[in-house]
């Protein structure tokens, strides 16, 4: 995260020649690339659903239905993102803090989530959790509780596919911080405790909240495996992405591309207060 | 916008080897853009069509398949799929790329004998072997603790049949009474414990995630989940009323004469070899109703049991015209049922 500094600095800065050379078209190529590859595809979007007048796109907008779907999609990211942050954080820790035998193993199937096609997550983890699976029947005996083609299903499978985004992260920078500091701050008297949440932690932040922040995003845009273990019963547990298929399945066009318009206004202003909190994060504890 | 940039990159890429193909050698290559469980039965017909077939031109064709969700199939071939034929699960989906690109003629239906579809099938119900909950008709399906698997009439051709065929029993129930026909229709999609985006899919959280105690689905996908090794744990029941599924085939002329002099003539030779004895019998072979069971393997013909059926036609319906939009676009019945509950 750059442009934290004061105004006055980065006007300054605009003007001065920097050191590296290629500045002008390295960032020419940059903006031509993320334009053609995202930018141009999202206007499309845009202008698609503006061809609906705003009634219109209102009407969909607040359509109880649509407000369930959204409800569920960012709601079980958000849930499915927390919870990956803290056992991820705590799989970064043990992977690159102990040395075990099979420690390579456990490393490499973290990735797995990222390989796997979605559908066969979906398939697998709908199979275990179906009210008549092994663990499915488990839960439900023990706890009542019912995973399988429910809302709580959306979030387990959530779970899976934004895991490796948080250790992946966190992992790099963790291994980074020398053990040095720790110890120098164990001879300045700092308690065990005290030197997680004041040096440790800190130096983490900005790691984590990026992790946090990729779980989620996946989390929301996640279809996949969600429609093998969600229900997809109308008002009940129907993502906001099956929402808009739906929509194109019934030639609405408009319909589904503000169901998506709507979707990117909410990632976006989240994942940009993420960011700033993020370069919060990084002023506080003096990182920059 | 980004749609047709899309559409325009597929059908160039398509055009470039339909090109390379056909010029490289004394063959056509037709597109047969079909949906999800016809795999087998055109892989088997293609290879019998290809075998005999020559075009007056004397060149030999070959087939090549496109497979997927019926409505996600009509959608890619409006959006610049280069198909020569389709053979969809539903009427709508052709009428649907006939109105939005008029390559196909309004009036397909007309082009081919049988409304233009060459085989049928209708809808029964899977149960567990044993049928535990002793299922025998559509009412047994609202009963309280019955779990229903069926896929989401929205994404699924299948699923839409489906709901057609409860509701057409619902009709004949109550004398024609909506309320208590949406009633009713209701009460049965509130036992319905999954709605996956295809009937295979269904078929899979039923069979092996062992999710419901009774599937609805295509006789033909019935018969293939009975035919898989452990297909004794199922059991076929016929409801009292079902309807007549007709998928149809046309071919599109809008594609097919842009391409080859003969390719036109080869893709409706195409379609017509499947209204042939052998056609005939080869979509009996694989579970689907022939329209002439007579020329078919008799044994084939004895597996489909006598149902009483209704069809889209029917006043009941009025027809694809009137059915989609009045049950299945936004706001309709279907999306009604949803919200009387």
């Amino acid at each position: 995260m750059t442009a934290t500094a004061p105004d006055g600095a980065r006007s300054f800065r605009w003007r001065r020649r920097s050191v590296l050379p290629g500045f002008g078209l390295s960032l020419g190529y940059t903006i031509v690339y993320l334009s053609l590859i995202v930018l141009i595809p999202l206007a499309g979007l845009g202008i698609r659903s503006a061809s609906l007048g705003w009634d219109q796109f209102w009407a969909i907008a607040f359509d109880r239905r649509v407000l369930l779907a959204l409800q569920l999609s960012f709601g079980s990211a958000l849930i499915a993102a927390i919870i990956n942050t803290v056992f991820g954080v705590l799989v970064a820790w043990v992977l690159v803090r102990y040395r075990f035998p099979g420690r390579r193993w456990l490393d490499a199937a973290v990735d797995l989530p990222f390989a796997l096609p979605t559908a066969v997550a979906g398939i697998a983890l709908a199979t275990l959790y179906a009210p008549n699976g092994p663990f499915g029947a488990l839960l439900d005996d023990w706890f009542g509780l019912r995973v399988g083609f429910t809302s709580f299903g959306v979030v387990m499978a959530l779970i899976f596919v934004g895991l490796p985004f948080v250790v992946r992260t966190v992992q790099p920078v963790l291994e980074e911080i020398d053990r040095e500091t720790e110890e120098v701050a164990a001879t300045l008297g700092a308690r065990r405790w005290r030197t997680v949440t004041r040096v440790i932690f800190p130096a983490l932040l900005p790691a984590i909240l990026t992790g946090f922040a990729l779980s989620f995003a996946r989390g929301v845009g996640e279809y996949g495996s969600v429609i093998f273990i969600a229900s997809n019963l109308p008002f009940q547990s129907e993502i906001a992405p099956l929402l808009i298929v739906i929509k194109l399945e019934e030639n609405n066009y408009a319909g589904a591309t503000a169901i998506a318009t709507i979707m990117l206004v909410i990632a976006f202003v989240m994942l940009f207060v993420i960011n700033l909190l993020q370069a919060w994060s990084r002023k506080w504890f003096g990182h920059e | 916008m980004r749609l047709k940039l899309i559409a325009l990159a597929a059908s160039l890429a398509l055009g470039a080897c339909g090109g390379q193909s056909s010029s490289a050698a004394s063959e056509i290559a037709l597109l047969n853009v079909s949906y999800d469980p016809t795999r087998e039965l055109y892989e088997e017909f293609n290879a019998d069509f290809a075998a005999a077939y020559k075009t007056p031109g004397g060149k030999t064709v070959k087939v090549n398949m496109s497979h997927g969700g019926s409505g996600k199939q009509a959608r890619s071939v409006i959006d610049g799929l280069d198909a020569d034929v389709v053979t969809l699960a539903l009427q709508n989906d052709i009428d649907v790329i006939a109105k939005e690109t008029g390559k196909i003629p309004t009036d397909w239906r007309t082009k081919l004998p049988a409304n233009s579809a060459p085989y049928t099938s209708t809808i029964v119900f899977l149960v567990r072997a044993g049928n535990p909950k002793n299922i025998k008709d559509w009412n047994d399906l609202v009963l309280p603790g019955v779990g229903v698997i069926t896929p989401n009439p929205k994404t699924s051709g299948g699923a839409r049949w489906n709901y057609l065929a409860a509701w057409a029993y619902a009709s004949k129930q109550f004398a024609g009474d909506e309320t208590k026909i949406k009633e009713f229709v209701s009460a049965l999609y509130k036992n319905v414990l999954k709605l996956d985006s295809g009937a295979r899919g269904s078929t899979v959280t039923f069979t092996q995630q062992g999710t419901g105690d009774v599937l609805i689905t295509w006789e033909n996908e019935g018969f293939l989940t009975l035919r898989e090794e452990d297909g004794d744990k199922y059991q076929m029941i016929y409801p009292s009323l079902s309807i007549r599924a007709e998928p149809p085939v046309a071919v599109v002329p809008g594609n097919a004469e842009k391409k080859d002099p003969e390719q036109l003539q080869a893709a409706e030779d195409y379609l017509k070899h499947l209204y042939s004895a052998a056609g005939q019998r080869i979509a009996a072979k694989h579970y689907y109703r022939p329209n002439d069971p007579a020329v078919a393997d008799p044994a084939d013909v004895a597996r489909f049991q006598p149902v009483e059926m209704v069809t889209i036609d029917d006043p009941l319906f009025g027809g694809w015209a009137q059915a989609q939009p009045k049950h299945f676009d936004d706001g309709g019945l279907y999306d009604q049922i949803f919200t009387v509950r």
